[in-house]
């Protein structure tokens, strides 16, 4: 976690320059550019199949966009192209994490462990790399009370702390996804993208999410890129909306500007029956990776 | 044939009918299968053509066999042990009991005081000659197989990385030793280190180019390397003399203040005044390699809980996820794989203190597959369960040899130990079968807010590669 940075500075945290990137014949992204600011939730919605998981796999570097550039922009003043890292690299380095749409949780380590995981780097260093760790030298043991003692308030501020000793695998569906949020907020990042985060939860689940969503840019001022089916949330929490319909952007700007154009309405709501009967169907059937 | 079963107790006059049932419907069936195999027996008569005759009673015994054993399972065994489950779901108690007796929990500290008293024990027992064969064939054996899976353990066990081919690093250290020793006539306790290095060197540099596969590609990548190792060992002949070997390694001293060479000064059973006997080198090399169990065993639980274990174990959980947290996996693997090689150099260097002798012989598929075994046998992840393994996996081969008395049953050319790759499988199969995550299939949190509790088998995965 990052020293509370209260002053919400407006600059720019991410930003996505005509990125593309093509599966084969397909162009899953088109040209697409968009900004993320500082201390803000942005949300990238559109129906399934537009290209937002891809847009998330290509900022965190598990995809190598075809063409474009990503900046990110750290509190330090460090500039990161991301398009250059590896995966790994952008969340150690660069200080973006992510979540994911079918949720990726260690199942058989317990919830604590999951976070303890997550200050890898941040331990390993302390740990001379195993090796002073292993010997009792130095302030390893100090850093690993520290690390427990993180795990705790983010177990606490995700309403986990119940569940802390038992296996990841064995929580109910909302307190996954909470769960693995709190793991990418452990991390420490300044920016967090977060894969439909709200797919699949019941009213009471969903309400939680938004509290803790709430919590995270509040209290420890990380940017959110949020990927949301659900309009409602996204209305709710968001500041900025980005949209997409097959790969490009077509609208941008707040909840209500967004909610009020046309062409949105059109995308989400389809201009003829059939398309409308699809959009239904997606809509029924939630998310897919 | 249905399995289907009414759990509750008033189907009892059901589940007899049920099982009278299952049990005629197995005997016809077996009557069927065996009718011709069985009952039916060709054989060749005097004048050399084929005849047969009729082995009802034989038949009769299978098909008994059969039905009475159905009716056994369904009538008795399956409505007692789903009462059990029942019973244990409704008092709320998972699948792992947590009440522990003092065995349970005492269980480390007197297996530990069992193993150091072995060997006086044993001698006082079957005097200094006879303590030979108790103390080498099932002391130091089971426990190198013990160092062994727990050096596997670490690859496979925490990580999550198949390796088929673990057997190259046991062979590493055993080459290191023989040769190091031979051509700088270092001592045993300057090269077990440096066995251990090699082994861990080799370890990285295999690793580098093959830990980029994952799953199966991995298992037969390594697979490959365990091989190629041991041809370059059967070919070189120059360096590793091919297929005869080297023999006349020097034995291990006692840090080189009492040697076990006959004709040195300074030799163990001279300095003491005892009758010459090779025994006190093998009892002194079972300590020895106690000794190097515990430290593998302390490193490896020791790691567990710092970060890097940690990460061997989320590998194996999501590597995907792994990498998501900035988690260098490329790293984290070959860390896995160089300790893992490590612990298996050292072995091997303690092996080849042990016989005096290596030839590529020793370093065959074979041993992969038997230490692989283990581990999974064992309960991937867990030291105890893969020492319970050895010992019964190794222990059960060497009792083998002992079985003289079934050479009285089956015939003079029957050799007992020829089977034990038989009994291997059946072993694995049973364990399979009841205990599908191995003897011990639940693991132990490395850190816990308020109680440690130990996590099912059910939520662990067994890792990609
Ligand atoms: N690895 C991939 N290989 C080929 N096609 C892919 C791959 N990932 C995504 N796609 C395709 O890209 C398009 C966008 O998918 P995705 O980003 O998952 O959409 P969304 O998350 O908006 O529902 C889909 O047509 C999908 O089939
Ligand atoms: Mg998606």
């Amino acid at each position: 976690m990052t020293s509370g940075n209260t002053t919400m500075t407006r600059d720019t945290i991410l930003k996505v320059e005509h990125l593309s990137m093509r599966f084969g014949g397909l162009m899953a992204i088109n040209d697409l550019s968009l900004e993320a600011r500082r201390g803000e939730i942005t949300a990238l919605i559109g129906p399934n199949g537009a290209g937002k998981t891809t847009v998330f796999n290509c900022i965190t570097g598990f995809y190598k966009p075809t063409m474009g550039m990503i900046t990110m922009n750290r509190r330090n003043g460090e500039q990161h192209l991301l398009e250059r890292l590896s995966d790994f690299e952008i969340t150690k380095k660069a200080k973006v994490a992510r979540t994911f749409q079918n949720i990726r949780l260690f199942s058989g380590l317990t919830v604590l462990e999951n976070l303890l995981v997550a200050q890898h780097n941040k331990l390993m260093k302390a740990s001379g790399y195993t090796v002073m760790g292993l010997l009792g030298i130095g302030s390893y043991k100090r850093e690993a009370e520290g690390s427990i003692e993180l795990a705790r308030q983010w177990l606490e501020k995700a309403d986990l702390i119940d569940r802390a000793d038992d296996p990841a695998g064995d929580l109910p569906y909302g307190a996954q996804r909470r769960l693995e949020i709190a793991r990418a907020m452990c991390t420490g990042p300044e920016l967090l993208c977060l894969d439909e985060p709200a797919a699949g939860l019941n009213p009471k689940e969903s309400l939680a999410l938004n509290t803790l969503l709430n919590s995270i840019r509040d209290e420890t001022g990380t940017s959110i890129l949020l990927i949301e089916h659900d309009m409602s949330v996204v209305m709710e929490i968001s500041d900025h909306v980005v949209v997409l319909e097959y790969g490009q952007k077509i609208s941008d700007g707040t909840p209500d500007h967004v909610k009020n154009d046309p062409k949105v309405i059109a995308a989400y709501l389809g201009v003829d029956d059939d398309e409308l009967e699809e959009v239904m169907h997606e809509e029924l059937d939630g998310g897919s990776l | 044939m249905t399995n289907a079963q009414s759990p509750a107790k008033e189907a009892a006059p059901g589940v007899m009918a049920q099982a009278v049932k299952e049990g005629l419907f197995a005997g016809i069936l077996a009557f069927g299968m065996f009718l011709l195999y069985v009952g039916i027996e060709t054989y060749q008569n005097i004048d050399n053509a084929l005849v047969w005759r009729t082995r009802w009673g034989l038949l009769a015994i299978f098909v008994a066999v059969s039905a009475i054993g159905r009716f056994l399972v369904v009538g008795f065994f399956k409505p007692r042990i789903d009462r059990r489950k029942l019973a244990k779901a409704k008092a709320g108690i998972p699948e792992v009991s947590d009440d522990k007796g003092f065995f349970h929990r005492n269980f480390l500290k007197i297996a530990m005081l069992a193993l150091v008293l072995y060997p006086p024990v044993v001698v006082s027992l079957y005097g200094v000659q006879g303590s030979l064969k108790f103390v080498d064939n099932f002391g130091i054996q089971i426990l190198i197989y013990v160092m062994l899976a727990w050096g596997l353990n670490v690859v496979v066990g925490l990580a999550g990385l198949l390796d088929l081919g673990y057997v190259a690093f046991y062979a590493v250290g055993a080459y290191s030793y023989a040769l190091l020793s031979q051509t700088f006539g270092l001592s045993f306790w300057v090269l077990l280190p440096m066995a251990g290095i090699l082994a861990a060197f080799w370890g990285i540099i295999l690793g580098f180019p093959v830990l980029r596969l994952r799953g199966d590609y991995l298992a037969i990548v390594t697979l490959a390397f365990g091989e190629i190792i041991r041809l370059v060992l059967m070919n070189w002949t120059e360096v590793t003399g091919g297929t005869a070997g080297i023999s006349g390694i020097a034995k291990a001293s006692i840090f080189g203040i009492w040697s076990f060479d006959v004709g040195a000064s300074n030799n163990f059973a001279r300095s003491f005044g005892l009758p010459m006997s090779s025994a006190y080198y093998k009892i002194f090399l079972f300590y020895v390699i106690l000794a190097l169990c515990l430290i593998t065993a302390y490193v490896t639980i020791k790691l567990r809980s710092m970060p890097i274990g940690r990460a061997w174990e989320a590998l194996r959980e999501d590597e995907i996820a792994c990498r998501s947290l900035g988690i260098d996996t490329v790293k984290t693997k070959l860390t896995a794989f160089a300790i893992g090689a490590m612990f298996g150099g050292f072995a091997g260097s303690f092996f080849a203190a042990r016989q005096g002798f290596v030839s590529p012989e020793s370093f065959v598929f074979l041993e992969s597959a038997v230490i692989l075994a283990i581990v999974v046998l064992g309960g991937m992840g867990s030291l105890t369960g893969i020492a319970v393994a050895a010992i019964v996996m190794v222990g059960g081969t060497e009792l083998l040899r002992e079985m003289e008395f079934l050479k009285h049953v089956f015939g003079e050319d029957f050799t007992p130990e020829l089977y034990r790759m038989l009994l291997f499988g059946l072993a694995m199969v049973a364990v399979m079968l009841f205990k599908p995550r191995g003897f011990v299939g639940s693991r132990q949190p490395t850190a816990f807010l308020k109680e440690r509790k130990s996590v099912s088998g059910s939520f662990t995965k067994e890792g990609h590669g």
